[in-house]
């Protein structure tokens, strides 16, 4: 099982990082999407597995519970990357809408800056 | 706390407190500002001399407030006769300076801010002077350098000021970083950063290893500070700041501050012969280099600022032998030079505001025209040439003795002859401001006709000459001070005997000397200067200016080469790094051996894992088809949730399926308006280079994750177990967490999540009103619509659906303390119900149909989970400190009532609202891109048929607002 959770935040982790390196910023926040994923089941993870112990005590006996502890992060965690990603979305949409295209590069902006000797005049 | 030490905080922070108020009360009038500003500085000095007797029989009065203990960082403030004695220059002259800048100011000055900035120096002045604790004195350090470029660079319409203010503080600043790794080192040498410790541990200091770097640095703080060569330069440019300005950093405090430093650090520093080579040699350099080039300058200011490094130079040079007589001459002529100098500005600036212009050379003959003025000048500028009767003769004759006795690698005339030629050329500079100035016949063309200004602008140079002259005249009266002040420098008590004559001493005749010899220099001053323009002298001002080009030039070419504007680069050298770093920190430690059990691997889960796999691997392969990926996105979402529950997290399944929802519903909302494909952009070894950075990072993770899980841990969930039903009240000890244990934690979650929605909706209205808005109404997304909108089976279920989705989210929410749920889900859970009628009926036709407000639904939900925090405190228990307890009422069984479900509620509120007005403010753009309203509940949209030509409903396609 350890295996499995491992691999799989693997595989999201390297998907996601992939998608980051693109160029678009679709491609991007589907990237980030991932790495949600993966980072929030790696937080999970850190509580380590436990099957059928979830930690809702029971009254009528006494029973081996999971870690409560990362649950409780990873919960707002997945709330607030949904924020993250929403505030994201937004951006991106009004960097195409006012820009033609949804890059996340500047190109050629650099080279405009000014010469080096005219920084000690203000 | 004693009252004693009480009041020595309340010294220390009057001046800020007081520098909030001339700032806003301009429109009160220039006079109510002066006075509001002279207020705290009369009180403070009030204060401070109420513990003058104390301190002058050898007290110190303490006081501490802690205040990073963990760092060493405390708010620790002594007062002692050195600090007594400057502390009582910066708020004395500081009183004349306020005083005088009413006067000289003009109408168009914004003088609220002039005093405001001049309270903040003055209480970093202060703060340097009375701080116990060298890293608080090192943030009082910084304060004075960035509130002086403040009043430096006060008249912001000048060039010269703005660059003489930037120089200012790019020379003291880097003075002060060096300072902090000096200051850094003594606190690791002695293990302790009071400044109390350090004194009494010189010993244990000059004998350390590291003590000559921490000597060099903390040098290189004192001396940039004080304008000590090479970095005097700094201190004539600084001259374009008003007058006031000039007399008060000049004169008083900002220069001063290094010599107060090398004086506080004396007991600590002195005494070595590195501290004699560096210090007492560089004073010598700054003293005799400082005399000439003032002799040479026609601008009065600038003549006053070259003699001021001049002197600072004496000042550093007696500090740097190291004898205790020395430094009982550097104490007298630490006040001396106080009463002259800033007299002396003053009348400069006397004389610029009456006849416009502070050339030498375009003046003259003003004794008979402002003779006040002229009186003034005349015996300040003699006490700087150290003329008796007047202070400065005593300090100078007590100088020269003292270079006369002083040894310089062997060789005993070199220090007194290099001193009297410093001496020389300090009279012939004061000379020349008197006969230059006051002196000779009334001129015709003075750019404005001169007369003696108001009472209120001369009397504080008036008064400072007073001082001159009683202490030359009577020397003894400074004796008692001096004695303070010098007790404290030297670490035993002194006694310090002023005389006005010495008897024939060799000092005395080095002065006759320097006073014959200044008065030829005058003399020839004609051909002197000339030869003096012919000479090619290096220009600090050009060296400086190149040297931060080329600073400014390499820091741009640093960034520029690491920061072209590229995000995929930066990303992509984060992750290469990290995983870099990672692999390091992994191989250069060896893991414990695995002490969990694997758990076993089910088919179901299996095929799971495969499924989320492949769903993964096509994300990455079909990217570029937009809306497949998202698709796919959802499949992993959900593979997760499963994961989740079967992995006894049932609340984070919850969590993540309704996140899932509302996610995919936003994408689909902004796919709307994106490209709905990626093109192919990067080339195969773009990729290639992407796939290998990928894989590794992921491997590096999986690594990671999975030796991690096969080790146990120690955690603290423990306590949560145990304490979630007793002290919580509930059984889902998640939630319990959530709502009680770290309930902080959730508050400030639940805000954060609220600000993003408002920053969405932000961008939106920003959007809505630029050039967005026109491009999304000029754009045809028609051909994107389905012809059947509103499709009837969807609108017919949603309707029916959502009472029984609003019981479903009351119930999650109600049983949340107990069982699975909880106010994030139910308000997910609510949102998604809200969701399903904007997506099945329309935006518009939903909106008119609910009259909720997203905004204020999010504050309220702060509004009432911070209240039931504050709850607490009316029983007496701290923030977020919850209470329940267990109600029957008949017929309805036991149940609980606990403020954390309070809490919770504001959750569920601030969630449901965050999450509403984020999908809400992504839909109103909709409207703006042609959306139409469907009129009847269910609509079939004929107008798609052909083309987009039919009857369409424009008339309906009313903007919103």
């Amino acid at each position: 099982m350890e295996f499995v959770v491992a691999s799989s935040v693997g595989a999201l982790t390297a998907a996601g990082v992939y998608l980051i390196l693109r160029l678009r910023a679709f491609a991007v926040i589907l990237g980030l999407a991932l790495l949600s994923y993966a980072v929030n089941v790696f937080l999970f993870a850190s509580g380590r597995l436990a099957i059928n112990m979830p930690p809702i005590l029971s009254p009528y006996e006494d029973l081996a519970y999971s870690d409560p502890l990362p649950q409780a992060l990873v919960l707002t965690a997945i709330v607030i990357s949904f924020g993250m990603t929403a505030v994201l979305v937004m951006v991106a949409l009004g960097a195409y809408l006012e820009s033609e295209d949804d890059r996340i590069d500047l190109e050629d902006e650099a080279e405009e800056g000014d010469a080096p000797g005219e920084v000690s005049k203000l | 706390m004693t009252d004693d030490s009480f009041s020595l905080i309340i010294i220390a922070l009057l001046p800020f407190l007081g520098a909030l108020v001339p700032g806003v009360m301009i429109r009160a009038g220039r006079n109510a500002c002066a006075i509001f500003t002279a207020l705290p500085t009369a009180l403070a000095l009030v204060m401070l001399l109420l513990h003058a007797p104390a301190v002058m029989d050898g007290e110190v009065i303490k006081a501490e407030l802690d205040w990073l203990p963990q760092l060493g960082l405390s708010a620790a403030f002594f007062l002692d006769g050195l600090g007594m004695l400057f502390a009582g220059m910066i708020l004395g002259v500081g009183l004349l300076i306020t005083l005088y800048a009413r006067f000289y100011l003009s109408g168009e000055d914004p003088m609220g801010q002039f005093y405001t900035y001049l309270l903040l120096f003055q209480g970093a002045m202060l703060g340097i002077v009375l701080s116990d604790n060298i890293l608080l004195l090192l943030i009082f350090w910084e304060l004075t350098s960035l509130s002086s470029f403040l009043l430096i660079g006060y008249w912001k319409h000048l060039p010269e000021g703005r660059q003489g203010a930037r120089m200012a503080l790019a020379v003291t600043g880097a003075g002060g970083l060096a300072m902090i790794g000096g200051m850094l080192i003594l606190g690791n040498i002695v293990g302790s950063y009071n400044l109390t410790d350090i004194l009494a541990a010189g010993e244990q200091i000059r004998a350390h290893e590291w003590y000559v770097p921490a000597l060099v640095l903390i040098l290189l703080g004192a001396f940039t500070k004080s304008a000590q060569f090479p970095f005097h330069f700094w201190l004539p440019h600084a001259m374009a700041a008003p007058t006031p300005v000039s007399a008060y950093l000049h004169s008083a405090t900002m220069v001063k501050a290094g010599v107060f430093l090398m004086a506080r650090m004396w007991p600590a520093l002195a005494g070595t012969p590195e501290w004699f080579y560096i210090v007492a040699s560089v004073g010598l350099i700054t003293m005799v280099l400082g005399a000439v080039i003032a002799l040479f300058k026609d601008d009065l200011k600038a003549l006053l600022a070259f003699s001021t490094v001049s002197h600072l130079g004496l000042l550093t040079m007696l500090l740097g032998f190291g004898t205790e007589a020395a430094a009982i001459a550097a104490v007298f002529h630490i006040i001396n030079h106080l009463t002259f100098k800033a007299a002396l500005f003053m009348t400069a600036g006397i004389v610029d505001h009456e006849a416009h212009t502070r050339d030498i050379k375009r003046l003259g003959g003003l004794a008979k025209l402002m003779p006040i003025t002229a009186v003034i000048g005349t015996i300040t500028a003699l006490s700087m040439a150290g003329i008796a009767p007047f202070n400065g003769f005593i300090s100078k004759e007590k100088m020269l003795e003292e270079a006369v006795h002083t040894v310089w690698w062997e060789n005993p005339w070199i220090v007194p002859a290099l001193a009297t030629l410093g001496a020389v050329f300090s009279v012939a500079y004061s000379l020349r401001f008197i006969f230059h100035v006051f002196g000779g016949k009334v001129r015709d063309d003075y750019p404005a006709k001169p007369h003696d200004p108001p009472f209120g602008m001369w009397a504080a140079p008036a008064l400072l000459t007073v001082l001159v002259v009683l202490i030359g005249v009577m020397p003894f009266l400074a004796e008692p001070v001096v004695n303070m002040a010098a007790t404290a420098v030297t670490g035993h008590e002194t006694h310090a005997h002023l005389k006005l004559w010495h008897g024939l001493t060799p000092a005395l005749y080095l002065s006759i000397i320097a006073v014959v010899g200044g008065a030829i220099l005058l003399a020839l001053h004609k051909p002197l200067d000339r030869a003096w323009i012919a000479a090619p002298r290096p220009e600090a001002k050009a060296i400086f200016d190149r040297l931060l080009a080329a600073l400014a030039g390499l820091a741009q070419r640093i960034s520029e080469g690491s920061h072209n504007g590229s995000m995929s680069r930066y990303l992509a050298i984060f992750v290469a790094a990290t995983t870099v770093l990672g692999y390091l920190a992994w191989s250069g430690s060896a893991a414990a051996a695995p002490s969990r059990e694997l758990l076993p691997i089910p088919p179901v889960v299996m095929v799971g894992w495969v499924l989320l796999l492949v769903a993964t691997a096509s994300v990455v392969i079909c990217h570029r088809n937009r809306f497949r990926a998202l698709v796919v996105i959802g499949v992993i979402g959900l593979i997760i949730s499963f994961g989740f529950v079967y992995l006894s997290a049932p609340d984070l399944a919850l969590t993540q399926i309704s996140v899932e929802t509302v996610t995919i519903m936003l994408l689909l909302l902004a796919l709307h308006f994106l490209p709905k494909a990626t093109p192919v952009e990067s080339g195969a070894a773009r990729r290639l280079r992407d796939g290998v950075i990928a894989l590794a990072a992921g491997a590096g993770v999986a690594a990671l994750a999975y030796v991690f899980m096969l080790r146990d841990v120690s955690t603290i969930s423990g306590f949560h177990l145990a304490n979630s039903y007793k002290g919580g009240g509930g059984t889902n000890v998640v939630n319990v967490i959530l709502v009680d244990f770290r309930g902080y934690d959730t508050y400030g979650e639940i805000i954060v999540l609220g600000i993003a929605g408002l920053i969405i909706f932000a961008l939106m209205e920003a959007l809505l009103n630029g050039p967005a808005a026109a491009k999304l109404r000029n754009t045809d997304y028609s051909q994107d619509r389905s012809r059947d909108r509103h499709p009837l089976m969807m609108v017919i279920a949603t309707r029916v659906m959502m009472p029984v989705a609003i019981m479903v989210g009351v119930y999650i929410f109600l049983r949340g303390h107990n069982q699975p749920g909880g106010g994030f889900v139910a308000g997910l859970v609510v949102s998604i119900a809200l969701l399903m009628q904007y997506m099945a009926s329309g935006f518009a036709w939903t909106q008119r149909r609910q009259q909720i407000e997203y905004h204020s639904m999010i504050g309220w939900g702060v509004v009432i989970a911070g209240l039931t925090g504050a709850g607490a405190w009316l029983g007496g228990k701290p923030f977020l400190t919850s209470g329940f307890d267990y109600y029957h009422f008949p017929p309805i069984e036991e149940f609980e009532l606990a403020t954390a479900m309070l809490f919770d509620l504001g959750v569920f509120l601030a969630v449901l609202g965050g999450v509403m007005l984020m999908l809400y403010s992504l839909s109103r753009i909709a409207r703006y891109a042609g959306e139409t309203v469907n009129v009847a509940p269910m609509d079939y949209d004929p107008s798609q048929d052909d083309g987009g030509e039919g009857p369409g409903k424009s008339d309906q396609t009313e903007r919103e607002r």
